[in-house]
């Protein structure tokens, strides 16, 4: 099978149909089973009470943000350099979801603060560069939805989608490198997590399930793309 | 499982606010993300002039 068939637009198009009903099924799956272990296996911590809960969809939701930002520049620069247009259209379809996982995380993170920490809101190294993050989305679908033209659209904005990788190093590290009121990582590869098996079988579980959600609707989005992008195009029609 | 009743379940130990705020945003957002782009679709294929394939018919 030739995979690189699938890299245009027309027979790009029928696959992500197929596929989209699979991720959402996943994901429904997914959250279903890591909300019942969050909520009815889980047990209460010793410290936080049940206020911890929110991590669920918090941690989820705050990798999400950073892991959809750097899949969004790796395929904005895939059509910056190849000048491929399917490469482009899912840099777009990406961008409005990681927007929403970035607003996801500040928010639940707000809100397990204030019971935590005593504070909706800090300016801190990490919660500051997530707002950036949230602002870089932002910059990258208000400037491509303000040039008309498609392919300049997509020059434009993935130059500022490049630059803008620099913040997410930033954000990961910004518990490391300077003094924040956030705590350092939780989940790490080189040492033990710092959390009960359960909770973190309930966490991970959520993670998959946001990864599933996020595939499926940005399939669904590029779709959309595809289909307005080409509606001029033979194929398209009837 | 650590809820004796319903009512517990929904006190969050104290937190109802925080934890419930957190949840039902997140759901109401990801229902509305999900209800735009379905929208747009739709927007999309009533278009005059140029018919999109509809999903039903790529399979």
């Amino acid at each position: 099978m030739n995979i690189w068939k699938y890299s245009s637009p027309q027979t790009f198009y029928p696959l992500a149909g197929k596929m989209i009903p699979v991720f959402a099924v996943l994901a429904a799956a997914l959250g279903g089973a890591g909300l019942y272990i969050g909520f009815f296996v889980a047990p209460t911590d010793f410290q936080q009470g049940e206020a911890y809960r929110i991590i669920f969809i918090h941690v989820p939701a705050a990798w999400m943000s950073m892991f959809i930002y750097v899949v969004m520049a790796f395929w904005a620069a895939a059509g910056l350099i190849f000048n491929t247009r399917l490469s482009s259209m899912m840099a777009h379809a990406l961008a409005p979801t990681g927007a929403l996982m970035t607003f996801i995380a500040l928010w639940t993170g707000s809100l397990w603060g204030k019971p935590t920490w005593g504070t909706w809101w800090v300016w801190d190294a990490r919660l500051t560069s997530e707002l950036i993050l949230l602002f870089l989305y932002i910059g990258y679908m208000s400037l491509a939805a303000a040039i008309d033209d498609p392919r300049r659209a997509d020059k434009a904005s993935a130059v500022l989608a490049l630059v803008g990788v620099i913040n997410i190093p930033i954000i990961y590290f910004s518990v490391k490198w300077w003094n924040t009121l956030h705590q350092g990582a939780s989940v790490s590869l080189t040492r033990a997590p710092s959390m009960a098996s359960t909770m973190l079988t309930g966490m991970l579980v959520m993670v998959l399930a946001f990864w599933m959600y996020s595939i499926a609707v940005s399939l669904a989005r590029v779709r959309v793309i595809i289909a307005e992008r080409e509606r001029g195009a033979a194929w398209v029609r009837d | 499982m650590q809820w004796g009743s319903v009512s517990e379940f929904l006190a969050m130990g104290g937190y109802a606010f925080h934890v419930w705020g957190s949840y039902l945003v997140t759901g109401v957002l990801l229902a509305a993300e999900i209800w735009l782009l379905a929208r747009r679709s739709r927007t999309l294929r009533a278009m005059p002039g140029r018919s999109v394939r509809t999903p039903e018919r790529d399979r």
